[in-house]
């Protein structure tokens, strides 16, 4: 062609005319939709204390295995799909978020078998937030150990 | 002979080779979009009765070959070669739905511009005088392609606007030679090709590909009306693969720096296969299928109606892969544009 863009010219009228999602829309719902998953937990973790009296930590452990299941099952049948897509950050920060990530690749990749299939990629999602959480921890518990040490806390 | 080589990048042939025959085989959602109509075959179970979606992929590829070539109502081995391809890695969908077939093949890779360069292959293969007649098969499924190139379908995560939905589906094609004796009047025929070039503007975003492949299908159309020496005023439809509508709003915009008003003439496969507001694709649909099911049903349904002459079809692809995505590479296009004619009743 004669009439050329460069490169920069380019992406910044790319950029002019790609519609964006409205992000006060989606803070929005992101709000909402996470609010009512931790909600939903914390309703269950009153029964949990109340009906069966457990005490506050083995409560807390139940309700992150029944919002887990829960997820998993909306998955299994692709309905959490659609809470992310209306919620977005809000479905997927929560650990139903996580558990969804974890739960559709194995649906995905059950039909290569079960060791390079399922064993091997169901962590694609999830891997690098199980590798990085595990490495700020331990950062974290240095920090704390060397604080603890100098006697500041 | 004379020459048929014009220009740069075009050829013009003498004794154009017409589609005597062509097939779509398309997924649920192809049926219900604006087009489904159009389509031979709406197959709803997404897996087309297979395990996986890569096999689904391969059965729809089987079925549009073989509904094309019963057709066409030729013999199975009058059908010297097949020029085919799909998005799956090493053309997995395309070569396991061709093996019961018994024909020569040549697998092919342009992303979704794949119809355009098989077409454009068939037509040169028959136009030289190398077989009489040969097919062009591609295909894409959206649930492998979402599985290769993005995540799985059951993963929750926010799609952009200006995203695309890989459209499920096949589309074959019968590739015949015409001469003096068989002119074959009654057939759409490829009168010219203009092979497309590897264009990089330095896109990066691959959930914007009709960005990054907008340029591609700007340059090819500029070249082909400067080799053919046309005007877009020519013809009666510029029909581009899977822009979607920010790729195509692109597209006008360049052309029109360039001296070129596609904007009466301009459609877009991937704009119109869906209800893109009712069903929630975004931007519009993508993939080798694309393209090739909308000419298979809509485009050629048009020509044979009479409603259209002449038409430039130029399917768009995004060369990309998760390696070169994931290591920062730009996403370059490919467009490959054919001059379709259709001859009137009347001569």
């Amino acid at each position: 062609m004669k009439v050329k863009q460069n490169d920069e010219e380019y992406n910044k009228y790319v950029d002019a005319v790609t519609p964006k999602h409205n992000p006060f829309k989606n803070c929005l719902n992101a709000f909402w939709i996470g609010g009512l998953i931790c909600v939903i937990g914390q309703v269950i973790n009153n029964f949990m204390m109340s009906y069966f009296e457990f005490n506050k930590e083995d409560a807390a452990s139940y309700t992150s295995l029944i919002l887990v299941l829960l997820s998993v099952v909306l998955t299994s049948f692709n309905l959490y799909k659609k809470i992310a897509k209306y919620g977005g950050a809000g479905a997927l920060v929560p650990i139903t978020g996580f558990a969804n990530s974890v739960a559709s690749p194995t649906i995905e990749y059950k039909k290569e078998g079960e060791v390079f299939g399922k064993g091997v990629k169901v962590f694609t999602i999830a891997g690098p937030v199980i590798l990085f959480g595990i490495v700020t921890s331990f950062v974290l518990g240095f920090i704390y150990w060397v604080v603890k040490l100098i006697g500041l806390v | 002979m004379n020459n048929q080589s014009v220009g740069k990048q075009s050829i013009k042939f003498e004794n154009p080779p017409v589609i005597i025959s062509q097939a779509s085989v398309v997924g649920e959602m192809e049926g219900q979009g604006p087009l489904g109509s159009y389509f031979d075959q709406i197959e709803t179970d997404p897996a087309f009765g297979q395990e996986s979606w890569e096999l689904g992929e391969s059965e729809m590829v089987r079925r549009a070959v073989s509904t094309a070539i019963t057709k066409s109502g030729l013999e199975q081995d009058k059908i010297k070669y097949i020029f085919g391809g799909d998005l799956l890695g090493q053309l997995i969908g395309t070569t396991f739905g061709l093996k019961d077939f018994n024909i020569p093949l040549f697998g092919l890779y342009g992303a979704c511009s794949t119809c355009g360069e098989s077409l454009s292959l068939a037509a040169m293969t028959v136009a030289a005088g190398y077989a009489e007649n040969v097919l062009a098969v591609t295909s894409s499924h959206y649930g492998g392609a979402e599985k290769q190139f993005r995540f799985p379908l059951e993963y929750g995560n926010q799609r952009p606007l200006s995203a695309t939905w890989t459209v499920t589906g096949s589309g074959a094609f019968i590739v015949s030679q015409t001469n003096g004796e068989k002119p074959m009047l009654q057939y759409p025929r490829i009168t010219a090709i203009t092979t497309g070039k590897v264009v990089d503007y330095g896109v990066r975003d691959s959930l914007n590909m009709g960005a990054c492949m907008a340029p591609a299908a700007a340059d090819v159309i500029y070249q082909c009306f400067e080799d053919l020496s046309m005007k877009e005023t020519q013809f009666d439809k510029i029909i581009t693969g899977d822009l979607g509508k920010v790729g195509s709003e692109i597209l006008i915009k360049l052309l029109k720096d360039n001296g070129y008003d596609i904007s009466r003439q301009h459609m877009d496969c991937g704009v119109n296969i869906y209800n893109n507001e009712q069903q929630d694709t975004h931007s519009g649909g993508s993939g080798c299928g694309c393209s090739a099911v909308t000419l298979a049903g809509y485009i050629i349904h048009n020509l044979k109606q009479h409603m259209w002459k002449k038409v430039l079809f130029v399917p768009t692809g995004a060369l990309l892969s998760t390696v070169s995505y994931n290591e920062g590479q730009t996403i370059p296009g490919i467009a490959h544009a054919l001059v379709i004619e259709q001859k009137s009743n009347t001569p």
